[in-house]
């Protein structure tokens, strides 16, 4: 699992594995049944206190993100949670709102991008479309 | 596990208003902490603050000239064998006799602890790489260091004492050295006690946090409650302020123009506006921040404000 913690970011450090964890899974790059790592085990490969890894794997446990097995482990939930879409929409703000500012910074007109987003949105589906074609061959 | 029949309850390490003076100087001033058991405590503070006076009278090194300093229940000064028998002891000038082997030195450390653990102790030899047959003469700065964690570690210490044990180190080295902190916490019951400026290092690791600053603790917390506690305010003035602002409960004010930011002690929703100014945001701080926040505001704003 590929966590990042900087102490020096304010944030608390369990909150910083929390939101990294929630986002890993809204994403898809965890999947549900997928084990996390033992609290010891990640303590170790982070360098921070297992209290704290402790910390951030309980209130994952309260918001449903993930669940645990008795004493075996810790497990990603498995229906994608109302707090899952929730998330993954969280995400997708933060991303249009920052294309947003970069639009306007660049003079470019919300109707533009718009039609922009469209575009793009063509375009990659047609290369979805092809690479369904190759592979259907 | 039944750590129970020899004082769970009872702190590891308790200090009593210790003071200590170095003839007109006032080392210590008033210390008063205790450790529970299972806690790992960081002593953070400026060079010259008392941190490693203090860790002297917890190893019973030095004599409370006032006060008391206990150690499982024990006075260090008049118990050393029973005391160090069950402290790992790290120090940032970690004195190793030169002329000896590695290996001669585990030896002969083995000899004093009944409960050394040779499994572990070669374990640790061979990760750290440190060659048996070298003298501890050429070692360099880093392989010193893992050697004096080695013989601190190998006989499983219930209290490990750090005194500035990353200092001047590289981060390979400060790395083993923060993974030894957690592997000792990771087995149950143990504790431990050290001392940093290296404040993200502090961060990782500790539960607890004292701030020292000139030879008076100054803040003493859990760290999500200390951490919880202070956050730098933003303000956007209508107009750039004639003087530096002012406002109950803020401090070190920074900035210049129409931006400045302060930060604040409590919850940050009650605290008080300015009424030519609109808050922007607020941010929680680091410990870092939270640190040079503290010390550097006292002393300059100390009476200053009410």
């Amino acid at each position: 699992m590929q966590i990042h913690v900087s102490p020096d970011d304010g944030l608390p450090v369990y909150k910083q594995i929390f939101n990294q964890v929630k986002y890993l899974v809204a994403s898809g790059v965890l999947t549900p049944g997928e084990e996390l790592p033992p609290i010891r085990a990640l303590a170790e490969q982070l360098l921070i206190n297992p209290n704290t890894v402790a910390r951030a794997y309980r209130e994952l446990e309260h918001a449903g993100i993930v669940f645990k097995r008795g004493t075996a482990g810790t497990y990603v939930s498995d229906a994608p949670s109302p707090f899952a879409r929730r998330e993954r929409l969280r995400v997708l703000r933060q991303r249009i709102d920052a294309l947003l500012a970069d639009a306007r910074h660049m003079g470019v007109e919300v109707e533009e991008l718009k039609k922009l987003i469209d575009e793009r949105d063509e375009i990659m589906r047609g290369e979805h479309k092809q690479k369904g074609m190759i592979h259907e061959r | 596990m039944s750590v129970e029949s020899n004082g769970a309850s009872r702190p590891v390490v308790e200090i009593r208003n210790l003071s200590r003076r170095f003839g007109a100087a006032e080392a210590l001033a008033d210390v008063s902490l205790s450790i529970p058991r299972g806690v790992v405590f960081g002593l953070v503070g400026t060079n010259g603050a008392g941190k490693t006076t203090l860790i002297k009278h917890a190893m019973g090194l030095m004599r409370a000239q006032a006060g008391s300093v206990s150690v499982f229940g024990l006075d260090p000064v008049s118990n050393p064998t029973a005391v160090l028998s069950r402290v790992g002891y790290l120090a940032e000038l970690n004195e190793l006799p030169e002329w000896m082997r590695v290996e001669e030195l585990i030896n002969f450390t083995r000899a004093f602890y009944p409960s050394w653990d040779d499994r572990y102790a070669q374990s640790l030899r061979q990760n750290f790489e440190l060659e048996p047959h070298k003298t501890v003469g050429a070692l360099s700065k880093g392989q010193r260091a893992r050697l004096g964690l080695l013989l601190a570690l190998s006989y499983r210490p219930e209290l490990l004492i750090l005194d500035e044990p990353s200092s001047g180190l590289d981060p390979l080295v400060r790395r083993d050295i923060l993974r030894a902190i957690i592997k000792t916490i990771a087995q149950e019951g143990r504790t431990v006690l050290f001392s940093s400026h290296l404040l993200d290092e502090v961060e990782r690791v500790a539960d607890r946090v004292a701030i020292i600053n000139g030879g008076r603790i100054i803040q003493n917390d859990d760290l999500e409650t200390l951490k919880s506690s202070y956050h730098r305010v933003v303000f956007r003035f209508g107009s750039a302020p004639q003087a530096m602002p002012q406002l109950e409960g803020y401090f070190n004010w920074q900035g210049g123009d129409r931006h400045w930011s302060a930060c604040y002690r409590g919850d940050v929703e009650q605290a008080g506006k300015l009424a030519n100014a609109e808050i922007v945001e607020h941010t929680p701080l680091s410990l870092n921040e939270i640190f040079l926040a503290l010390v550097s505001s006292r002393g300059a704003s100390r009476g200053e404000h009410a």
